[in-house]
């Protein structure tokens, strides 16, 4: 497998600091070419950091890096790539208002005489994508209107297209459905074959597993374990070393859940979104969670848009508690005391700019208000308890949300609909980016919730949390219901063997 | 594995502390006192050239009755940039307002009932004409540099053809006698200035409406998610706008006896700078009423030195062009320093934190 054993990359001694953190205190890394490094770390262990400092894209305050023995300074993100460095980084960060073949090629777009050669551009990045089992993605649509995934996939065809000797992957699985991953790993495994080396990061130990060759943990910003052998590490052990303790990876107990009550609380009925949803109907009961499976695209994060009002369905309708709430009003199902968290937490639910607490608080302003005026020490208590609860770091909740860690900003996202008591929440992807410690302390939140009679539905790619957290399973495949059971009832492969036949081919849709 | 070269300091990794000296300056605080700083600077250069011409009470009060009516509407137009918007109209809308509030038939019925009958015309105008703005921008989805763009049009032509292009005097003594008076030695425009102000500090940082357009304007697409009913709050911003204007055009009708369809022309541009100077982003999510009001005086002061010193008017345009363009690369350089001081030469982690800059690359350390 690992076809070149020499050292490509040898990070040492990093050490980055923000204003009243210390991100990175000292992170050693060396890559081999060819080779599938893994880096693991919970949230907010200076992963991201670390290659951003990788791709030029932050300084190091101390520390060396070394490539091909030779020690650099990747004084800017040019730099990087010069040397043969590409970083699909954890927030995507492409243009939304650019081509798809604009953004493969931005900053380096191809030219002649200094006229650019759109014609050339589409058609290498055409090759990209179908290189990437991605032919639907069309060069010139817009990058805005297409999916969290489909994005995902233009990040990646960007890097490949820099024919880079590193490859630096942020939780790029986080966005996409198992039929993605198995994709990327092949498009992966042809590029160390060629002798290309990939960091990898993930907080899915099983992909780590499959993908990886050598892992290197982070901890608080050191490295704490270095050169472990992907395959054969303990999961005990892994975990141990990101957390410092021992945690069962575990969803909370379904048997002591009282039997869901006769009236159902949320009631969908034919719910028909053009494009997205064909006739769904389904309900939940307080106390029931109802996990939503299927493949990206298939209607999962529409249903939940359409119940919530944030998508007008074009028939059908939605009651809770036996009202009927007016369709397409997102205000009229939050004063139903209906939550969404949605997918995208940074465009569709952060206010990045803004302090902790005032993301937290977005949704429940009433209750800290009086006449009018806001109580902002209240806000500051309430934001203070849900961060304890969700062991979200940093603990202080005024610094701004910009500043977190990815898995960090989801939990602020969760925050705020546990802190508004919902009678009927909706989690669309709630564990994205969640590393696996905090990962069961949701579970655990949610089934606390659902026990003291909310009704939860929940979307996730990962059919394990799915099956592991919901009372009843519905599997959706091109926005129709093919199967509604207790969860009891399935196991991983018949869900999948569902959502595959469900969809004989996998079509493309926006998120618009 | 650990690191053979380079030693860590043994502080805790991801410990915060109490924003110390170092972080002020990049606070909202810190940038207010760099505008205060910047008036003082003003004051100085005012009395160095013009001595006390420049430092009498007098002259102070004179002042603060010309940044009065800029001011009240600047306060409108911080609110509608945090909400994410800019509303072009503002000066028409004073104009129209202070000529229909100053109509005969208005006129009439105010000698009729009373004189209050002509500041109500005026809000009324104000907020419908706002109304109408905020309508088309967040239900009609027109842009809103075009809406208001249009809105300063028509405001405009409506306000001569009610006027006839006629200057109108106001008539009611009482009016002028109440809105020119000083309690406390303090002219009423000013006391209204300051009421308008604390009344809008109030709103924007005490309240929920305050709060939730800063959310309209930070992401309105999550405010939207959050519940926030964001086209409604929208609108609020606008007629918010039209009322101050509504004010605006009371103060000016007291300060010229005259309604008139030239009153307020080109107090947009005024407003909008001052709002800018004051550190309100143009993008929407940030911003504050004190750095507005700031930066009202900071404009008013300039001129007033200028005038003082015999500058003519165009000089003085050209002046105030300038210092905008200034004002706002001084603040991207206040920006950039933030950043710049990440290092941890400048500041040691004990003593860094206040509120750090975008997620924007670093620079290098020196
Ligand atoms: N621009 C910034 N300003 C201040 N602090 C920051 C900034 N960027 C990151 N941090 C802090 O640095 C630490 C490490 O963050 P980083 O994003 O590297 O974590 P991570 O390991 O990638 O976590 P996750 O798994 O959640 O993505 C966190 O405490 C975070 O709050
Ligand atoms: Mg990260």
């Amino acid at each position: 497998m690992v076809r070149d054993n020499q050292v490509l990359l040898q990070m040492q001694g990093i050490v980055k600091t923000f204003p009243g953190v210390r991100a990175l205190g000292g992170v050693d890394l060396d890559v081999r070419a060819g080779e599938v490094h893994c880096l693991l770390g919970q949230n907010g262990a200076g992963k991201s950091t670390l290659i951003k400092v990788l791709a030029g894209a932050h300084q190091p305050d101390e520390g060396e890096i070394r490539w091909d023995g030779e020690a650099v300074r990747l004084t800017d993100p040019q730099a990087a790539m010069k040397l043969g460095i590409a970083t699909i980084y954890q927030e995507l960060d492409l243009v939304a208002g650019l081509s798809v073949a604009d953004n493969v090629f931005l900053g380096r777009e191809r030219s002649r005489f200094g006229l650019s050669r759109p014609a050339s551009a589409h058609r290498a990045t055409t090759a990209l994508l179908e290189r990437l089992g991605h032919p639907e993605i069309r060069p010139g649509t817009e990058v805005g209107a297409l999916s969290a995934a489909s994005q995902q996939m233009v990040s990646m065809a960007r890097a490949l297209s820099q024919d880079a000797r590193l490859i630096v992957m942020d939780e790029p699985s986080a966005v996409l459905d198992n039929e993605e991953v198995e994709r990327l790993f092949d498009v992966v495994r042809d590029l160390t074959a060629d002798g290309v080396a990939v960091v990898y990061i993930s907080h899915r130990l099983e992909e780590i597993r499959r993908i990886g060759d050598r892992i290197t943990v982070i901890k608080d910003g050191r490295t704490v374990a270095t050169g472990l052998p992907a395959r054969d590490t303990p999961t005990r052990d892994v975990i141990a070393l990101m957390t410092g303790r021992s945690i069962e990876y575990v969803f909370p107990g379904r048997e002591d859940r009282p039997a869901p009550a006769a009236e159902p609380l949320l009631e969908v009925e034919h719910i028909t979104v053009p494009g997205h949803v064909a006739d769904v109907s389904f309900t939940v009961a307080p106390g029931e969670i109802l996990g939503l499976a299927g493949l990206v695209g298939s209607g999962r994060s529409e249903v939940l848009e359409a119940v919530y009002g944030a998508r007008r369905p074009t028939s059908g309708q939605v009651r809770v508690g036996g009202e009927r709430l007016r369709p397409g009003d997102v205000a009229a199902a939050v004063a139903a005391g209906v939550g969404l968290a949605p997918e995208e937490r940074k465009s569709q639910a952060l206010l990045l700019g803004d302090p902790i607490y005032r993301n937290i608080t977005l949704s429940s302003l009433a209750r800290f208000a009086r006449g009018g005026f806001l109580s902002v020490r209240g806000e500051k208590a309430a934001a203070r308890a849900q961060t304890e609860a969700l062991d979200l770091r940093p603990v202080d909740v005024d610094r701004e949300v910009r500043t977190l860690s990815g898995g960090n900003q989801q939990k602020v996202v969760l925050a705020r609909w546990l802190l508004r008591d919902c009678r009927v929440l909706l989690l669309d992807e709630p564990t994205r980016g969640v590393d696996v410690g905090a990962r069961s302390e949701i579970y655990a939140l949610v089934r606390a919730l659902a026990d003291r009679g909310v009704a939860v539905v929940v979307v996730s790619s990962e059919i394990p949390e799915v099956l592991g957290l919901a009372d009843r399973v519905l599997v959706l495949a091109e926005g129709r219901v093919l199967a509604d059971e207790p969860a009891g009832a399935l196991d991983e492969h018949q869900v999948l063997d569902l959502v595959m036949q469900g969809t004989p081919t996998h079509s493309e849709d926006d998120a618009a | 594995m650990s690191t053979p070269t380079t030693q860590a300091p043994p502080t805790t990794s991801t410990a915060t502390r109490r924003p110390a000296a170092a972080g002020f300056l990049s606070g909202p605080a810190g940038r207010n006192a760099g505008l205060v700083i910047a008036l003082l600077i003003l004051c100085v250069v005012g009395i160095a050239t013009a001595g006390d011409r420049f430092a009498s009470t007098d002259n102070l009060l004179t002042i603060l009755r010309l940044a009065a009516v800029t001011g009240v509407v600047s306060v409108g137009m911080t609110f509608v940039i945090i909400g994410g918007g800019i509303d072009l109209s503002v000066g028409a809308l004073v104009a129209l307002s202070s000529v229909w509030a100053t109509t005969l038939a208005t006129q009439a019925l105010a000698a009729d009932v009373h004189w209050v009958v002509m500041v109500g015309t005026a809000l009324l105008v104000g907020a419908v004409a706002g109304l109408v703005n905020g309508v088309v921008i967040a239900y009609g989805k027109l842009v809103a540099f075009i809406a208001t763009l249009a809105m300063l049009a028509a405001a405009r032509g409506l306000a001569e053809i009610i006027a006839n292009r006629r200057t109108q005097i106001v008539q009611d003594q009482d009016f002028l006698r109440f809105f020119s008076g000083s309690p406390l030695g303090v002219p009423t425009l000013v006391w209204m200035f300051a009421v308008v102000a604390a009344l809008g500090w109030v709103l924007l940082n005490r309240t929920t409406f305050g709060r939730r357009t800063f959310a309209v304007g930070g992401n309105a697409e999550a405010a939207r998610l959050a519940g926030i009913r964001v086209q409604r709050h929208t609108v609020a911003l606008y007629v918010l706008s039209g009322v101050t204007c509504g004010i605006a055009a009371v103060m000016l009708m007291a300060r010229t006896t005259t309604g008139s369809s030239t009153h307020g022309t080109l107090l947009e541009l005024d407003a909008i700078a001052a709002v800018v100077i004051g550190g309100t982003l143009l993008v929407g999510g940030r911003g504050t009423i004190v750095g507005t009001v700031l930066g009202v005086l900071i404009f008013t002061s300039l001129s007033n030195v200028f005038t003082l010193n015999n500058l003519s008017s165009s000089a003085q345009a050209v002046a105030k062009g300038v210092i905008i363009v200034a004002a706002v690369l001084l603040q991207q350089r206040v920006a950039a320093g933030r950043r710049q001081r990440r290092s941890p030469r400048a500041v040691p982690p004990t003593a860094a934190e206040g509120a750090p800059a975008g997620a924007s690359p670093g620079v290098p350390a020196p």
